[in-house]
């Protein structure tokens, strides 16, 4: 009997807590975040590697699709696949053989494009010191409580990932990248994932806390391309994206699945690598992190309780109103052009060739008169 | 190298040339070498750093204590520290109307507060009210019924001492308020539910915000939205913004966007006869409108956005239900570090047989005073309930109390003092472990007015002037931001060890081993020289 009145009081006790982790304040209490972020990079270039890009730009669309804003993402694609002249399909850049999804849209917008996905930029963007002129699209304007979505794609090895065919990133700057972020608070929480050969080495020296990193492949396997398209003539996805944009398609904005799920995507048998994942560093429990944490956005929300009573009437702006009319500058300033007086020409010191002529002709001339008179003229 | 046959002369002068070439190289190029491959490290000021590292604050405000007339005994009056005793307006029926008679007598500088004490018998307070906080920075305490018959001046002391704390507490600054400012750099363990969702909810200290008010029509055809935005915003939020000028600058701009949905289709609820959005769904809204929202920030400035939703003809009226699905009277809702959304309802302004489309004018100060409630709780004003026995007076037409201004500044204060410190401590720890980075004298400097301002910051703070050590700890926030934002910290990346070896070996090792095995062979020549010459001699 005593059994029974303890979990009698165990389930009440559940009960209360639950009830208190559904409560309105409380349910700020489940995450901690206030916005999302995420950083979607591609690394590699030539049109061989299309399914890199493809890669990129289906988990782009996921997170689209799932709630963050355009201003939140930054796009990182080193090779223009849509517009490569060897596309059959020129502006579409497709996931799925038989071309049944196009993953380039419409509204794609690429922040960093062509050379400029280099890993200085990377790193760049990850620890926030852009030059001042950097706009805001290609900023990661995070703060203490964003959680950031980090995807990575692309040939790499043991330790390393290759960028853009002539440099390397290491898993050891990228650990210090993630350090100083974390010194200056630029991130609530951080999943990292990447897809590439041996991908697990690149989260092995990881120390900063709140990082949860998901990878392709372990140290010594190889990540494996999913299936070409006869048509278009090369891979179209890598396996491990392809079955993760599958799963992303069953999640929507108000769904409860965790990250337990998503370590259970694309098993061997499916993968042929094994994927793996490190959550060592990760405070909550991974069954209680949600999927839309951080590949949606969902908002926290508060009703407004209180108001002001203004009275005072409004004061209509003194004077008129100053409407400045702007317009653009003249681009080709035509009156300018037809009045022009000509240029005084510089005079210009005689070019190599009439110095090569004169020089031929008094070669020729001390050679048929003896070099005697050479001397008469030096 | 020649043999031992070749004459003496030959062979000195090779082991001449030999020392003399490894004697440059060494003198010489070795230093040379790592001249030019070191890099630029201005000098740091790592002492000061490393002991802003213990950091240790000392906050003090300025109370000033006033006894009213019945409330010490003339003899008690000779005793106390506090000259003035005054006698409290005798006409006035009102606290406020006290409290505005009393502002004509002095005007306390910022951080500091005036407590009035006054009798038991006072009817200025309502019964069960013992302390007012004014609008200014006055409070009016009143004195319990136990200190009424024959208690001395320590009694009386020791009476208000614990209740001036609590006045104290409400008005300037508490533990609670001070730990949460400081959670950048101590992530404590949370203290209460309140006090984790003030902190995300209000946006961190930044040198400036911007302000975006949006009007959306989704519907022109039936509605012709004006709204005289300018007016109001000069009217209503320009006075809150200047008087918040010390903390930050604002910059406001209007916008509004046709056809711009919700992303969430409301329900008709025939029981209220009004089309409802529940709380569940409220979450959803903001994000397509997100997308549309123009923005003409050109800074990293944080963006506050005031969305005026106009719902369209055949989803009128828009309610909005809480949890419990009760009717929320505002009729808005904010979400943290964003933003806010009101929700106008304008069909009781025409009947049924109007003419489409159909001019409304919106009711700018209903509006206006909804958002400047939700700009107060997203700029970090407090929205705690005060304690029991507190009365707090009606907010002032500029939305906000001194005390609560002096609040906010006694906060974003230790904010910014405790980042600028993590800034330069982490930065400096950065500098200190990556050899290879190189600093330059731009990011010397900023880091040592960062350090002379933090000084001078947490000096002002133990005096009590808190409009300084304001001021000096934005200094030291922008130096520091300034100083460990600069892009020149990212030359040199990580360089291992293994590849230093293999740029260098194929450089050094051909040029080495002659001059190495040169030295040997000296070496060798004259230990065996040596050697004859001992058997010689024997």
């Amino acid at each position: 009997i005593y059994l029974f009145t303890y979990f009698f009081f165990l389930l009440l006790y559940i009960a209360f807590m639950l009830f208190i982790v559904f409560d309105n304040a409380g349910q700020f209490f489940s995450s901690g975040h206030t916005n999302n972020w995420a950083v979607l990079v591609c690394t590699s270039r030539f049109w061989f590697n299309y399914r890199h890009v493809a890669n990129t730009l289906s988990v782009y669309r996921s997170v689209k699709r799932l709630g963050i804003p355009d201003s939140h993402i930054v796009l990182m694609l080193a090779d223009d696949m849509a517009c490569n002249h060897r596309n059959p399909k020129p502006a579409t850049v497709f996931s799925h053989k038989n071309m049944e999804l196009n993953v380039y849209g419409d509204d794609v917008e690429v922040d960093y494009r062509g050379y400029e996905v280099t890993v200085e930029n990377f790193l760049r963007v990850l620890t926030g010191r852009l030059p001042p002129s950097t706009p805001r699209s290609k900023r990661l304007l995070s703060d203490d409580r964003s959680n950031i979505l980090i995807y990575l794609t692309g040939h790499g090895g043991n330790g390393f990932l290759k960028f853009q065919d002539s440099e390397e990133i290491s898993n050891v700057e990228l650990a210090d990248a993630f350090e100083q972020m974390w010194q200056k608070r630029r991130y609530n929480e951080l999943l990292f994932i990447i897809d590439t050969c041996q991908g697990a080495s690149m989260y092995e020296r990881f120390y900063s806390p709140n990082l949860m990193a998901l990878a392709s492949s372990q140290v010594g396997e190889d990540s494996l391309s999913h299936q070409p398209d006869l048509a278009i003539g090369v891979h179209l996805m890598d396996r491990y994206t392809f079955y993760l944009l599958e799963f992303l398609e069953d999640i929507h904005p108000a769904s409860k699945t965790n990250m337990n799920d998503l370590f259970k995507v694309c098993p061997k048998s499916q993968c042929v690598s094994t994927p793996g994942h490190r959550t060592d560093l990760f405070l909550r429990d991974p069954g209680s992190v949600l999927i839309t944490d951080f590949f949606g956005s969902v908002r926290k929300v508060e009703i407004t309780m209180e108001t002001i009573n203004l009275t005072d009437p409004i004061n209509p702006v003194n004077g008129e109103l100053q409407i400045r009319k702007y317009s653009y500058v003249d681009q080709l300033p035509v009156s300018e052009i037809i009045h022009q007086k000509p240029k005084q020409k510089d005079w210009h010191p005689p070019d190599g060739f009439i110095l090569g002529l004169w020089t031929l002709i008094l070669l020729v001339f001390f050679k048929l008169y003896g070099m005697k008179h050479l001397k008469h003229i030096f | 190298m020649l043999t031992a046959s070749c004459c003496y002369t030959d062979r000195r002068r090779g082991q001449l040339a030999a020392l003399s070439i490894a004697a440059v190289v060494i003198i010489v190029g070795v230093p040379l070498w790592w001249r030019t491959t070191e890099t630029y490290r201005a000098w740091l000021p790592v002492n000061q750093i490393n002991e802003l590292a213990n950091l240790q604050l000392q906050l003090s405000a300025d109370v000033e204590v006033v006894f009213a007339r019945g409330t010490v005994t003339p003899e008690q009056q000779k005793k106390v520290p506090t000259q003035v005793v005054i006698s409290l307006c005798l006409f006035c029926s009102s606290p406020l109307e006290a409290d505005l008679s009393l502002h004509t007598l002095s005007e306390s500088p910022c951080g500091s507060l005036v407590v009035y004490v006054i009798p038991e018998s006072s009817t200025l307070l309502p019964e069960d009210v013992d302390v007012y906080i004014g609008q200014r920075r006055t409070a009016l305490l009143r004195i319990g019924a136990q200190m009424r018959v024959g208690r001395t001046l320590e009694q009386l002391l020791a009476h208000l001492e614990p209740r001036i704390k609590q006045v104290l507490q409400v008005m300037s600054f508490s533990h609670t308020d001070i730990t949460a400012a400081l959670s950048d750099r101590v992530r404590l363990s949370p203290g209460n539910k309140e006090s984790i969702a003030d902190s995300m909810r209000a946006f961190k200290s930044s040198p400036g915000y911007e302000i975006t008010f949006s009007l959306l029509n989704p519907d022109p055809k039936s509605h012709r939205v004006h709204w005289d935005i300018e007016g109001a915003v000069q009217t209503y939020i320009q006075p809150l913004l200047t008087k918040l000028a010390p903390l930050a600058n604002f910059s406001i701009d209007s916008q509004t966007l046709y056809y711009a949905m919700l992303g969430v289709n409301p329900r008709y609820d025939s029981s209220r006869s009004a089309y409802t959005l529940n709380s569940d769904s409220l979450a959803h809204v903001i994000n397509p409108v997100e997308a549309r929202l123009g923005s003409n920030a050109a800074s990293s400035n944080p963006v506050l956005n005031f969305l005026l939703y106009v719902p369209d003809a055949h989803h009128s009226p828009l309610h909005i239900h809480d949890h419990k699905k009760q009717e929320v009277l505002s009729n808005a809702f904010h979400s943290p570090r964003w933003g806010g959304i009101m929700v106008y309802n304008v069909n009781g302004f025409y009947g049924p047989e109007a003419v489409f489309p159909v001019d409304i004018n919106i009711n700018m100060a209903k509006v206006m005073g909804v958002f400047l409630a939700q700009l107060r709780l997203l700029l970090g004003v407090q929205s705690s309930a005060p304690p029991p026995g507190f009365l707090v007076a009606p907010c002032s037409s500029t939305g906000l109390a001194d005390w609560e201004l002096d609040r906010l500044m006694w906060s974003r204060t230790v904010e910014n003092v405790a980042t600028a410190t993590t800034t330069i401590t982490s930065l400096a720890q950065l500098l200190d472990q990556i050899g290879n980075i190189v600093i330059n004298d731009n990011i010397a400097q900023q880091v040592s007015s960062a350090v002379t301002s933090l000084q001078l910051a947490v000096a002002e703070l133990e005096a009590g002037n808190l409009g300084f050590a304001l001021q000096y700890s934005k200094e030291a926030i922008l130096a520091s931001e300034r100083a460990f934002f600069d892009p020149s910290l990212l030359h040199l990346l990580y360089f291992p060890d293994d590849q230093k070896f293999a740029i260098y070996i194929p450089l050094f090792l051909p040029m080495c081993v002659p001059i190495l095995l040169s030295l040997l062979k000296i070496v060798s020549e004259a230990r065996q020289k040596r050697r004859e010459r001992q058997a010689k001699k024997d």
